[in-house]
């Protein structure tokens, strides 16, 4: 149980023997190798690479999130790629923009239609926690709705950092890890002391101890 | 540039017009709310004015005037150019009978205008045709744009999660997810202690 075996040479041999499709093979020793694992683990590796995505997007996010996803940053590179505008044949939600309490019945009915396995991504401030919108029109966050898996604050985010939210969730989905994280900023390069550059001083109050 | 619609107006309805200005091509008139509707009539079938196009209607709330509120319209021209702004005051500093006659049968820009006004302010519009919320939901009480609404009150359409600590889910503090913020973070400046990734 839970062993994977090569069986490369179950259909060369097809035309020999009336070996039909659906039985396995394992052959022993032919030279091919094989590879040990666990179902779960192969199951996540196949799951992370093929994740299908439906977008729910509602706001100006929208636009970066087009930017992610064409040919400069290409998240389909990640393998999530194929957008399924059905909520039962996608994987992945996510939720692009701000989310009005009048639009939350709607999130809701769309994550409870999507099957299981699922997984939900809040692009930008916005579905993170409502951002600047701290009023009567706005859900503060997504996760007040829904479990919400990656979070990527920004707004809007930069490519780079829904790329990061992106690996970050395979990485999640790898080791089976549910709990919900979010994307920490890079550095700025510039202030790496090794370089030895300027370091602009940021206020009175806080200048830069040397 | 338009002030001669003041001076035409002041001298159809001398009675109507409460207060006027001129400034840099910004004209405007604040009228009695009886003649609200007569004077908007006159404005668009009047061949010297010939406003034939309502671009804006919408409402303010000074809690501590009476009347309280103030429906402002801005009228348009096309074919000659000229704007005009007109105003008038409604409603009692409660706010419980905000009534104005409706223009929507005048201008059919009015209509979704007006309804937004109800909307958010609870102005009625008498005489209009299908005066129900434009942009909330049926279910939201109050509204929501008149300064005695409380800024933090929501309303949810469906409840919210049943799980501990509702507003702290999120793996991040309150000044993160924006671009400001994310400095600070890096530094170590405020929010929790990092999640694992």
């Amino acid at each position: 149980m839970g062993e994977l075996k090569n069986t490369g040479n179950a259909q060369g041999q097809s035309g020999q023997s009336p070996v039909t499709a659906h039985q396995t093979i394992i052959e022993p020793g032919q030279g091919q190798g094989f590879a040990t694992t666990r179902v779960q683990d192969l199951l996540a590796w196949a799951q992370k690479y093929s994740l299908f995505m439906y977008p729910f997007v509602t706001a100006c996010c929208g636009m970066e999130f087009m930017a992610v996803s064409s040919p400069r940053y290409d998240f389909s590179r990640f393998g999530s790629e194929a957008p399924r505008f059905s909520p039962r044949q996608s994987d992945l939600l996510w939720v692009v923009g701000t989310i009005t309490q009048r639009q939350a019945p709607i999130l809701r009915r769309i994550y409870e239609q999507m099957a299981e396995p699922k997984w939900v991504l809040a692009f930008g401030t916005c579905a993170s926690c409502g951002g600047f919108y701290d009023n009567y029109a706005t859900v503060a966050g997504i996760d007040k709705i829904i479990p919400c898996d990656i979070y990527v604050p920004g707004c809007p985010p930069r490519p780079e950092a829904v790329l990061d939210g992106l690996m970050l969730l395979q990485d999640k989905i790898q080791s089976g890890d549910r709990r919900p994280a979010t994307v920490k900023p890079r550095l700025d390069p510039a202030q790496d002391q090794n370089l030895g550059l300027v370091q602009l001083r940021r206020s009175r109050t806080s200048s830069p101890e040397v | 540039m338009a002030k001669f619609l003041i001076d035409l107006v002041a001298q159809k309805f001398p009675s109507a017009v409460i207060a006027s200005h001129s400034h840099h091509g910004d004209e405007t008139i604040l009228l009695e709310a009886a003649s609200w509707r007569a004077v908007a009539q006159f404005l668009r079938d009047d061949p010297r004015t010939a406003m034939d196009m309502l671009v804006d209607l919408t409402a303010v709330d000074y809690p501590d005037r009476d009347p309280r509120f103030e429906i402002v319209v801005h009228l348009l021209s096309l074919g000659k150019g000229h704007r005009l702004r007109i105003k008038t005051r409604v409603g009692d500093p409660e706010g419980e009978s905000v009534r104005v006659d409706t223009l929507s049968d005048l201008w059919a820009s009015a209509n979704w205008a007006e309804r937004e006004a109800y909307d958010l302010f609870g102005v009625t519009f008498v005489g209009h045709p299908d005066l129900r919320r434009i942009l909330l939901y049926p279910e939201f009480e109050g509204h929501p744009l008149r300064k005695d609404y409380p800024a933090e009150q929501i309303q949810p359409l469906i409840a919210y999660r049943d799980v501990e600590n509702i507003e702290k889910i999120a793996p991040f503090g309150r000044d993160e997810g924006m671009p400001f913020g994310r400095q600070t973070h890096a530094r170590g400046l405020g929010g929790p202690e990092e999640e694992s990734n």
